[in-house]
């Protein structure tokens, strides 16, 4: 039995850090500083080891050699998931140039209502450390930040010390939109959040009566959204007052058509602030399963983020037409490659597609996938990097125990060499 | 296996061979000495009429690290201009302004170079640039760690720190993040930026430290020659793109007291303020303080027209420079207490004023600094330029009439403020060879790399001699990499895996007992974690380490 501390988390999307770790053969307990996400996240054991083909145990050669020559033949296949480390990125992002294959991450739809805004006007944004020790107002846009990551407000704004707050204790927390379900955004001395509560679909308008606020607009308007609109104009006094304000909001959390046109009035908001002589940032919540990872090395690899398909030979990028289940609902491609190493709950969409699933122990199916082989979760069987939420900082993640299964990488290395030599052949 | 280049002609500035004719003899990746004895050629490349240099070297090129994955990914209507195909034995990506990074590799080597360094490496995201430069294949790479605006810095200042202390927090930051060399980026100016302050000058105090621009860079440069750095402190400056900021960078270079210092990007940092538009050339003042400081060396950062994106860590004159943004869209963040970045799109127009005499400005700099070995061919990629654009600024430099053709198209007014066309400096084929090799490897401090003598790694590139130099130097007809034939008539015939290039300068262990307080309290990742370990680079095969030697 041994005891790890320091131990990085690849679940929470904030890169917490400070775990204390026991580790008994294959049995891992969080001691010290977990949460309700990266506990049970880090606990789960290990059920399946061994690959199936058709629901058959096989060796991980034969396994190999059957996800090869599904592929081998294959016009459009598609790989969906994509959450894993960079390494499994890599690996992933060479089998689809090789194999002409669409890449997309399981979030992404969501996360395009970041994409779109930053790829149509950019942002001006900051990272935790400046939360931690610069951030004097933060607000909250439209999201249970506490339920998304359970430790931030903990870790980022009731800390106990910071460089550039006095007290952080007088920091001051604002929603807008969605209350929060817990009491995290509490202060250490007992005041609660402010909360200028409205439906989530409100939030366009909302947003965009506080920026021409920001502007200095009149508003003819006395409420928006249930809001009034003096509270507003406070806030906008505020934001414009205070010396450091943080915005934050999680895009997947903007459950409404085109909300990225509500994430680009915030953007712009954020810039016409820092044009008021003073300063504001945006935080973007992401971060979950590797989706910033699978973003970050898509993008380094591509030049495009992790909806891109190489099928003319070439990375081509495009946020609608390369979603997973538009492309499987249209018939457009003929097998499906599920990449998913961190969460076992999360499995492919049933489709009478070849089906190749590189998924994390514990995976169970309604229908059980031509080929699952199981890997190893990074930063608890394999040592990896992940990115976490400020999309800045990439995390170096431990290996914590000895599970011998393989990681994401190994396997899609392999499957990506006995295509190449089978096409030889 | 022996290969033998025959009957080249040999420019090799570090041995002093400036054209004769020789034989190069390579064996187990390196250049090896076979003027006598018995031995058998395995292969053998007839370079009779051909010119022969070692690879070249971008000693300042924005390759890796998160501001260009920021700009890769706000430009997606740039790549789509610049698809690049897989093949048999190279991968797909894209190409343009903020290429991906197997295509950056690529290119690189189909134009000659087998080494490039990333300038801007924030120390939290040092993991990211080494991932990043991971995936560049071919090339070897390395970075210089970015300090001066770091919190952890300024409170050291504050508190009135000794030398050794500051020298052995440098050291320890270069260790922890793998890198080369020190750049400071607007010194203590990106972290004014998060205090509000929109402008810094060289003695302008930081309103919450106290401590000025002038005092950073002195302690830094103080610390890079204390420890035995060779890459003297990578310094841009205050004031970047600032009408007048001649007269900061006159000021730095007398201020530093004649400590190393390199100044980078200078182009962007030579503006007076005569003229009808109030916007001039300092580039004569800037060559004759460089000639006359020994201490000084600079690379251009020369504009080239046409789309590109910038991207620097210097938030606080991004932010100001987002006005100019084509398209329209930027970027700009604060970074963990540790740097920050801003990402502007531009698109330099030769029938802009400003952007015409900052073209004419940086090629004055270039041929008034008399000293190749102290100036070094850089388009600050992506920012003044993308570097495929190298070969056509080369032949800039070394083609008068080729000059001064373009000259005659560029703004009138322009042409009017600039002594361009009075300059008759053609530069030489050694002259190219010292700024991107031989000088370039020196600067650095790469031991056995820029040279073809024996002993060198055999980073080789061949050229077919042409009167149009861009032609010439867009093509070569071989490159080595380590002994490896890597590049045929200008196309990637092979690939292989460069090393990372670092130094490893000494510290006091005791160091960590404050910083280890400091990551507690203040940062957001522990002090362990936040240490970059050598099995980050090495252990998926492809990665290696070369440490190189200190001044003693």
């Amino acid at each position: 039995m041994t005891e790890i501390t320091e131990v990085p988390s690849p679940f929470c999307g904030v890169g917490t850090d400070d775990l204390k770790i026991q580790v008994d053969g294959l049995t891992v307990k969080v001691l010290e500083n977990g949460c309700a996400v990266n506990t049970p996240a880090f606990e789960q054991a290990i059920t399946d080891t061994q690959p199936r083909v058709d629901g058959q145990i096989v060796s991980l050669d034969v396994a190999v050699a059957k996800a090869a020559a599904l592929l081998k033949n294959t016009a459009l296949p598609v790989i969906g998931g994509c959450a894993t480390d960079v390494n499994g990125m890599r690996g992933l992002l060479a089998l689809a140039d090789h194999c002409g294959a669409v890449v997309d991450n399981m979030n992404f739809t969501r996360a395009r209502n970041n994409f779109l805004a930053l790829q149509d006007s950019g942002w001006m944004n900051t990272t935790l450390a400046e939360v931690k020790n610069r951030c004097d107002l933060f607000l909250v846009i439209g999201a249970d930040l506490e339920v998304v990551v359970p430790r931030f407000f903990e870790r980022y704004i009731w800390n106990a010390e910071s460089m550039f707050i006095e007290h952080t204790e007088q920091r001051e927390v604002i929603y807008l939109g969605t209350a929060p379900s817990g009491s995290a955004s509490t202060s250490p001395n007992g005041k609660a959040a402010q909360v200028l509560p409205c439906a989530t679909d409100d939030l366009p308008e909302v947003v965009a009566v506080l920026r021409a606020l920001i502007k200095g607009k009149p508003m003819r308007a006395e409420s928006v959204a249930g809001i009034k609109v003096a509270d507003l104009q406070v806030l906008a006094d505020k934001l414009k007052a205070v010396k450091y304000s943080v915005i934050t909001w999680a895009a997947g959390a903007l459950t409404y058509r085109h909300a990225e046109l509500t994430v680009q009035t915030v953007s712009e908001m954020i810039k016409d602030i820092n044009n008021q002589n003073t300063r504001c940032s945006g935080l973007p919540l992401a971060g979950k399963e590797g989706d910033l990872t699978a973003n970050q090395v898509c993008g380094w690899t591509t030049g495009y983020p992790a909806r891109t398909r190489f099928s003319r030979g070439y990375p081509e990028y495009d946020p609608f037409m390369n979603d997973t289940n538009v492309l499987i609902a249209e018939g457009e491609v003929d097998a499906l490659v599920w990449v998913q190493a961190f969460n076992s709950q999360s499995v492919p969409p049933v489709t009478d597609l070849p089906t190749i699933v590189i998924g994390r122990s514990g995976m169970t199916f309604s229908k059980e996938p031509d080929v699952f082989i199981p890997v190893g979760t990074p930063g608890i069987d394999h040592v990896g990097h992940a990115y976490r939420t400020d999309n800045v900082v990439a995390i170096r993640l431990k290996k914590l125990r000895n599970s011998g299964l393989p990681s994401t990488a190994d396997v899609l290395n392999a499957i990506d060499k006995a295509l190449r030599e089978e096409t030889v052949c | 296996m022996l290969i033998k280049l025959t009957g080249g002609q040999v420019y090799d500035p570090a041995s002093g061979i400036d054209g004769q004719v020789q034989d190069i003899y390579i064996q187990d990746g390196r250049i090896v000495d076979k003027s006598n004895g018995d031995f058998q050629v395995d292969k053998e490349y007839d370079l009779q009429g051909k010119v022969v240099m070692s690879g070249a070297i971008d000693m300042h090129t924005h390759i890796g690290g998160g501001k260009g994955n920021i700009a890769r990914t706000l430009l997606p209507e740039d790549h789509r201009q610049d698809p690049v195909s897989r093949s048999d034995i190279t991968r797909s990506g894209c190409g343009h302004a903020m290429p991906s990074t197997f295509v950056t590799g690529y290119r690189y080597a189909e134009m000659g170079y087998t080494a490039g360094f990333e300038p801007a490496v924030l120390p939290i995201n040092a993991r990211q640039a080494h991932m990043e430069m991971g995936d560049i294949p071919i090339l070897d790479k390395g970075g210089y760690v970015m300090l001066g605006s770091d919190d952890y810095l300024l409170r050291m200042l504050t508190a009135k720190k000794d030398q050794k202390a500051i020298n052995d927090y440098v050291a320890w930051t270069m260790n922890a993040a793998k890198a080369i060399g020190v750049k400071v980026v607007n010194p203590g100016g990106i972290n004014a930026f998060k205090f509000n302050q929109r402008k810094l000058d060289l003695d302008e105090q930081n309103a919450h430290y106290g401590v000025t621009p002038r005092d950073i860079l002195e302690v830094l440069a103080t610390a890079v020659k204390e420890l035995g750095v060779k890459h003297p402190l990578h310094v841009h400056g205050c004031n970047l793109g600032v009408p007048g900021n001649v007269q900061t960078t006159l000021d730095t270079i007398q201020g530093i007291g004649g400590l190393p210092m390199h100044l980078t990007h200078i182009q962007f940092h030579s503006y007076g303020t005569e003229g009808d538009m109030k916007f001039s050339s300092g580039a004569a003042q800037i060559a004759e303080a460089v000639n006359n400081n020994k201490n000084i060396t600079i690379d251009v950062g020369q504009v080239l027209f046409g789309q590109t994106v910038t991207a620097s860590g210097d938030s606080m004159r991004q932010h100001y420079n987002h006005k100019f943004a084509s398209p329209n869209k930027w970027v700009v963040m604060d970074i963990e207490c540790d740097a920050g970045c801003g990402v502007v799109p531009f698109k330099y127009k030769d029938q802009n004023f400003v952007n015409a005499l900052q073209w004419a400005i940086g090629l004055e700099t270039f041929l008034l600094v008399n000293d190749p070995w102290r100036i070094f061919l850089t388009t600050d990629h992506p920012n003044g330029a993308p570097f495929t654009s190298y070969p056509h600024l080369i032949r800039l430099l070394m083609d008068r009439s080729f000059r001064n053709e373009v000259l005659a198209t560029i703004h009138p007014e322009a042409q009017k403020m600039t002594t361009l066309a009075s300059i008759t400096r053609e530069y030489t084929l050694q002259e190219i060879a010292i700024m991107t090799r031989a000088g370039a490897a020196k600067l650095i401090g790469l031991k056995d790399r820029g040279g073809l003598s024996a002993g060198n790694w055999a980073d080789i590139t061949v050229y077919t001699d042409n009167t149009n130099r861009q032609t010439m130097f867009e093509k070569p007809d071989y490159v080595f990499k380590d002994g490896e034939l890597v590049v045929v008539d200008g196309k990637v015939v092979h690939t292989k895996w460069g090393t990372t290039h670092v130094v490893q300068p000494d510290f006091d262990p005791s160091v960590e007992t404050g910083l280890k307080d400091y990551f507690d309290r203040y940062l957001t990742m522990k002090l362990g974690n936040f240490k970059i370990s050598d099995d980050e680079i090495t252990e998926d095969g492809r990665g290696s380490i070369t440490v190189h030697p200190l001044h003693i």
